[in-house]
């Protein structure tokens, strides 16, 4: 084990019954960085969590949180991570600084160091004017800006978030995005789950993708963008009704690449630029008008794509999601 | 990766003491109470169910059970009280049930404190609520002419009863962990206090009942119960029904405890 490693699992593995929820996943996070674990409803991503936060014992396999064993230190693990899950892990009934205050005096802080931590979360989570009032009157995303807060009130140096942003808004989203950002500035590590791509690819330093209980692909965003050809051509005829010419065409005529059609657009990973002009010749030859055809770097979405054999839950179909916390464990738990 | 290398931070701490692990309940029954606070209703509701027992059952049955209901209500108080403390056991059931399936259990057991106070906590702090009821009752009682036998006697019986229901509330916690629904908790609860409660001298002469139910109502900790707080609240012995709903608070305990607990445990895993 690394001296850098805040998280580190070799093996670990967790069977509900005869289904293999969590198979051999050897996972790190350096001390200080943030690392993803990328996947799919039911991948396995909230049990890998439930294990590292001590909520579930591991079926085979080890793992260790700042330097912890997870199994045989339990209580040292505990007095080190903070938890954000998808559950409702604050109480509606009270309000946002009496859950707060809670917290505080539950982890043995005197009256007032847990009431001055309190508002001073409250503040930095832009809960102030929100206080007062209990929390079965927050939005969902003052909700989970309230959850992350009660995670941090006795100031956890290593952070497990578990689908933090399910279910929220795009402007809640970038919010909570900052807020953990400025934590991992401070130096708090943090691993965190996700079904998103954009989210993986806007805070992670590393990303695991698993699928199935498996870990299939790890390194950094750009790495992981890098594995399937580093960029993408996107195609996108005039009429859309050519879609599927455009990529018939391309795939007769140049057998190593492997076209997409991806509503009224044609992706392709390409390695190299000068098969562009190439492309563009072609299409022209058979008249075809094009309205796009531009050269970007792969999203995570076509890496997603290419290692799993299945699209990954994009941000459209996301934002549509139930913003109930429940939905999403609900999924998970089938997995159990 | 086979050696951890890693320096154990010095002040990581390992299990809370007694001590902490005692200002932990306090903070999780701190939160029981700010949740009344929120919620006055749930007095309320607390307090409908024995007003309407106390009241039907003085002013509906006392004439026929007793000859009159001034008689009937000196008899009765003590075995109201003694139901009611044992149906309310429940709450502490069904409460667990919900923060269980809402995840609330899942922030506090990643929390650096003892596994069993939010346990602990929650049913400490539903004896409030036991505390509240028997003084509903005993207000209304008097209210309605019942002749209270001492104030200390009313303090003791109380206590009794707190810690009678202390005890046989892990039933409760048993059946809020094992159940799926809170509802389910419900069901569970009332086919067993229910029968439990009626099979008992709470509201009848036992030798009114035929014969195998007379035994088993002889038994029946309920009576024990009843017959306590009947002796503590107006008159008849104390001692030996005090000493009998010990013995069943202490096997109770015994045996629903470690079981609920296995199954806490169990559920976590």
């Amino acid at each position: 084990m690394s001296h850098d490693n805040a998280v580190e699992t070799d093996g670990l593995t967790k069977n509900f019954g005869t289904l293999v929820a969590v198979d051999r996943i050897d996972v790190s996070a350096r001390a200080g960085t943030v690392l993803g674990v990328l996947g799919p409803n039911g991948a396995g991503k909230t049990t890998v969590v439930r294990m590292l936060a001590t909520l579930s014992a591991p079926t085979a396999g080890t793992a260790r949180v700042g330097g912890f064993d997870i199994v045989r230190d339990g209580a040292r693990v505990r007095s080190l991570i903070g938890l954000t899950g998808q559950f409702a892990g604050v109480d509606e009934l009270l309000t946002g600084e009496e859950n707060l205050l809670f917290i505080g005096r539950l982890l043995g802080k005197p009256r007032g160091e847990a009431r001055s931590r309190a508002r001073e979360l409250l503040a930095q989570f832009h809960l102030d004017d929100a206080a007062d009032r209990a929390v079965k009157t927050y939005s969902g995303g003052m909700r989970r800006r309230l959850d992350l807060a009660a995670s941090l009130v006795g100031r956890p140096p290593i952070l497990f978030l578990d689908e933090p942003t399910t279910g929220l808004d795009p402007r809640a989203r970038g919010e909570l995005w900052d807020i953990v950002r400025n934590l991992v500035g401070g130096g708090t590590t943090v691993l965190l789950t996700t079904q998103y791509l954009e989210e993986a690819d806007q805070l992670a330093d590393d990303i695991v993708v698993i699928d199935h209980g498996k870990v299939i692909a790890t390194g950094t965003p750009n790495q992981l963008k890098a594995k399937i050809g580093g960029q993408t051509l996107r195609i996108q005829p005039d009429d859309p009704t050519h879609v599927e010419t455009v990529r018939a065409l391309i795939a007769e005529s140049h057998a190593d690449l492997d076209p997409l059609i991806e509503g009224s657009a044609v992706t392709v990973g390409v390695n190299d630029d000068a098969i562009m002009p190439v492309i563009a010749a072609t299409l022209q030859s058979r008249g075809i008008a094009l309205t796009d055809f531009h050269l970007g770097l792969s999203s995570l979405d076509e890496v997603f794509l290419t290692l799993t054999g299945h699209r990954a839950e994009t941000d459209d179909e996301a934002s549509e999601a139930k913003p109930d916390p429940d939905s999403a464990s609900v999924a998970e738990e089938e997995t159990k | 990766m086979t050696t951890a290398t890693l320096d154990a931070p010095a002040e990581v701490a390992g299990r809370p003491g007694p001590g902490a692990t005692l200002s932990q309940i306090m903070s999780m029954a701190w939160r029981q109470m700010v949740r009344i606070k929120h919620n006055p209703f749930e007095l309320v509701d607390l307090s409908l169910s024995p007003v309407m027992f106390l009241l039907l059952f003085v002013y509906v049955f006392g004439g026929q059970m007793a000859g009159s209901t001034s008689v009937y209500l000196q008899y009765v108080l003590g075995g109201l009280i003694a139901q009611n403390a044992i149906f309310l056991t429940m709450y502490t059931g069904t409460g667990i049930n919900a923060d269980l399936r809402k995840g609330v259990y899942d922030r506090f057991r990643s929390l650096p404190i003892a596994r069993s106070a939010p346990l602990a906590g929650k049913i400490f702090a539903d004896m409030f609520k036991q505390v509240w009821s028997i003084a509903i009752m005993l207000v209304l009682g008097l209210l309605m002419g019942f002749e209270l036998r001492s104030l200390s006697g009313a303090v003791f019986a109380t206590l009794v009863l707190v810690m009678f229901a202390l005890a046989i509330s892990w039933f409760s916690v048993l059946a809020g962990v094992l159940a799926d629904s809170e509802e389910k908790v419900q069901i569970y609860a009332f086919v067993v206090i229910m029968p439990l409660t009626f099979t008992s001298d709470a509201f009848v002469r036992v030798e009114t009942l035929p014969g195998p139910l007379e035994a088993w109502a002889e038994v029946n900790p309920v009576s024990h119960l009843a017959r306590t707080m009947r002796g503590l609240l107006s008159e008849g012995p104390v001692a030996e029904p005090l000493l009998w709903t010990s013995v069943w608070a202490v096997a109770l305990l015994a045996v629903t405890a470690p079981l609920a607990m296995r199954a806490y445990k169990k559920k976590m895993i």
